[in-house]
């Protein structure tokens, strides 16, 4: 018997790709999030209202993955943002090449913010770097307040959570406070935002904070 | 279940330290896992099994080892287990900690016999 000394991290492929992302973006001076949650949380809808508050301030560009349909990308397009829909047939996850692919069809056009919207899904988007500056979760009040404890990766690996839908709380028995408490648990550096897309109440708040971090990326990127 | 995808990554990198992959048999491949991972060992196992069914890896076995939780404390220094959905230092209880153990994914070391 002998043994073959290995140590190296299984995702090191997808780390490498991510990294080449990383630099591409940065090259262009193109500042990008990784939008996480669980399905239904309402990401899309965050990302319409985002669009229309900062299109006329940014350029925006958007990749969006889903296990079937473009209707995501469709939503976007039509605010007169560039949008590619990545369809993972039933991966539950993107990865850097995925995303490698699709920034594709962008890398032509000029573009200061990149919305990356990832699959609906907890816990394996948690595992993949796609070469994004920082990961963004978004957890609808509805959902429940206990979140943050059950999947506690990828709220510690994101910068900033959405509690989103909370024009729904005078009908749930869940406390939004617990749920704050509950993530700040997991994660206490997470900057942390309350919206709804019904009322809007919110999404200025989550926009200029978006806006302060492109604006500090943009002097800090070489 | 991106565990499958995981357990292809494993057999690529282990393939890659076999150039003659009919001259050696693979008894063991070690990996660590970090419980703070999304990785659920049972499925990756699972996956490792069918994928490597019918392929000169089949009689392999992917050894799982998995990695509690250690953190370093930023504010008095310590250094002490956590769980992962409370992650705070046992010894001051301060929640401004590094993760210095248990985000592994790693593949260790392989065991093989020379044909």
């Amino acid at each position: 018997m002998s043994l073959i000394t290995v140590e190296r991290k299984v995702l090191e492929s997808n780390n490498a790709i991510a990294e080449e992302n990383r630099l591409v973006l940065h090259g262009k001076k193109i500042f990008s999030i990784n939008m996480v949650s669980s399905p239904g949380s309402g990401k899309t809808s965050i990302i319409e209202k985002t669009v229309l508050n900062l299109k006329d301030k940014v350029n925006i560009g958007f990749i969006v993955g889903d296990l079937q349909t473009s209707l995501d990308a469709e939503r976007i397009d039509k605010l007169g943002i560039p949008s590619v829909q990545i369809v993972t047939n039933g991966a539950c996850h993107l990865d850097a090449s995925l995303v490698r692919n699709a920034y594709k069809e962008l890398s032509n056009l000029d573009i200061d913010f990149l919305i990356i919207e990832n699959v609906g899904n907890l816990v394996c988007t948690a595992e993949y770097d796609l070469g994004e500056h920082l990961k963004v979760v978004v957890s609808s009040v509805t959902e429940g307040d206990d979140k943050p404890l059950k999947y506690p990766i990828i709220f510690r690996k994101s910068m900033a959570l959405i509690l989103n839908k909370i024009d729904l709380l005078p009908y749930l028995t869940g406390s939004i406070d617990v749920l704050r408490t509950n993530a700040l648990s997991v994660n206490p550096k997470l900057q942390v935002f309350e919206t709804s897309c019904i009322s809007g109440v919110g999404i200025d708040e989550w926009c200029n904070w978006l806006l302060r971090q492109i604006a500090f990326s943009k002097d800090n990127i070489p | 279940m991106h565990e499958v995808s995981i357990a292809q990554n494993i057999i690529e990198i282990v393939n890659s330290y076999l150039p003659e992959p009919n001259n050696v048999d693979v008894k063991t491949v070690n990996v660590k896992v970090g419980v703070f991972t999304s990785i659920m060992p049972d499925a990756l196992r699972f996956g490792y099994e069918v994928l490597t069914h019918g392929t000169h890896l089949q009689n392999s076995v992917l050894n799982i080892e998995e990695v509690s939780l250690k953190v370093k404390c930023n504010i008095c220094g310590v250094e002490t287990g956590a769980e992962p959905s409370f992650i705070f230092c046992n010894s001051c209880g301060s929640v401004d900690v590094a993760i210095l153990e248990g985000t592994e994914l790693n593949i260790s070391d392989i065991e093989i016999i020379n044909n």
